[in-house]
């Protein structure tokens, strides 16, 4: 005759597995790395004579940022919430204007013939800048490109960049370059 | 009358919570799997900036950090209050990085080298000097992928 086998007390079972539960909770992080991605421009090797690239001036917009955090956009001081709209306009260019970037047709893959802006924000920074407004800076600047991909994949493809397959995004992004050039840092202070 | 009367004892009847552990070790497993430890002591203190038009790094395992801000409380006394660049568990200096960079690329397999991101986490009060001259030196060092780290 076999006998019952005696219940486990597995009532404090729970109270452990809590234990490791709040001990894994403190321990982890769940931070996802989220922010701006840039490609940094390589050093030109040493031996190279730097060239000066020669670009027009009306396809290059100043932006600059000095130790007190101000901001200049083409020649003018203006506020951080203007800068989206200054470079959106400038790098797009809408009205054709003799003083904003030239367009070249270029051939992209998978899409034809296309303007292509020839708009370069050269972004300009002091060694007193401070981070916060740099990357403020660079958000407006990201923003604005953002919206010029949204207005060239409405147009084109009648959604906005975000809801495109992988290939369209790339063709959005060929016919809108992120160009921003950062120069050689300056030591803006120095100079009186 | 008696249809509905009680039988047996009054007292309430024992909940069954035998299955309360496999619940627990369930969300205990959920946790173990979406989180990852925390690889590195934070020894300056990181207050990321604010942006709007962020992305998130794909790939987290090929990413390298370098943390840049003022030194916390209990480093003060040692380090000063001045801005410092930390690389795994100390403080380096930007000749440093040349070293970190080479020995994290030499970490990955060879397919990702070329996928290597360096994630800036740098406070928001921390001047551009400094960011410029870490930015120089890893354009020294070919690491050309960064992200600047925001929320």
């Amino acid at each position: 005759m076999a006998r019952p086998t005696p219940e486990l007390n597995a009532s404090s079972m729970a109270d452990i597995s809590f234990l490791m539960l709040i001990f894994w909770l403190t321990t982890t992080t769940m931070n996802s790395d989220k922010g701006l991605q840039r490609r940094l421009p390589p050093i030109p090797p040493e031996d190279q004579k730097t060239e000066d690239i020669k670009v027009k001036e009306r396809n290059v917009i100043q932006v600059k940022i000095n130790q007190n955090d101000r901001i200049i956009a083409g020649g003018q001081i203006i506020e951080i919430d203007q800068l989206k709209d200054i470079v959106a306009d400038f790098i797009g260019n809408p009205t054709n204007s003799e003083t904003k970037p030239e367009k070249e047709m270029k051939n992209i893959e998978g899409f034809g013939e296309c303007e292509v802006s020839k708009g370069v924000v050269s972004l300009q920074n002091t060694r007193g800048t401070s981070y916060n407004s740099y990357l403020m800076v660079q958000n407006e600047l990201a923003k604005a490109f953002n919206q010029l991909r949204d207005d060239f994949a409405k147009a084109k493809f009648g959604k906005d960049y975000a809801s495109l397959d992988e290939d369209h995004q790339k063709i959005v992004r060929d016919a809108v370059p992120l160009s921003i050039s950062e120069a050689e840092p300056k030591d803006i202070t120095k100079k009186k | 009358m008696a249809k509905f009367a009680r039988t047996g004892s009054k007292e309430a009847p024992k909940l069954n919570t035998s299955s309360l552990p496999d619940i627990v070790f369930m969300i205990l497993f959920f946790f173990m799997v979406t989180t990852q430890l925390r690889d590195q002591e934070a020894l300056v203190t990181v207050n990321l900036p604010k942006a709007s038009e962020i992305a998130k790094l794909e790939r987290k395992d090929l990413a390298s950090y370098i943390n840049i801000g003022t030194p916390v409380k209990s480093k003060q006394a040692e380090f000063g209050t001045d801005s410092r660049i930390q690389l795994n568990d100390s403080f380096k200096s930007v000749q440093d990085i040349r070293d970190f960079v080479a020995a994290e690329r030499d970490a990955l397999s060879e397919a990702d080298r070329s996928f290597m991101t360096v994630v800036i986490k740098a406070d928001q009060n921390v001047r551009m000097g400094i960011i410029t001259d870490v930015k120089q030196e890893l354009r020294r060092c070919s690491a050309l992928k960064i992200m600047y780290s925001a929320k």
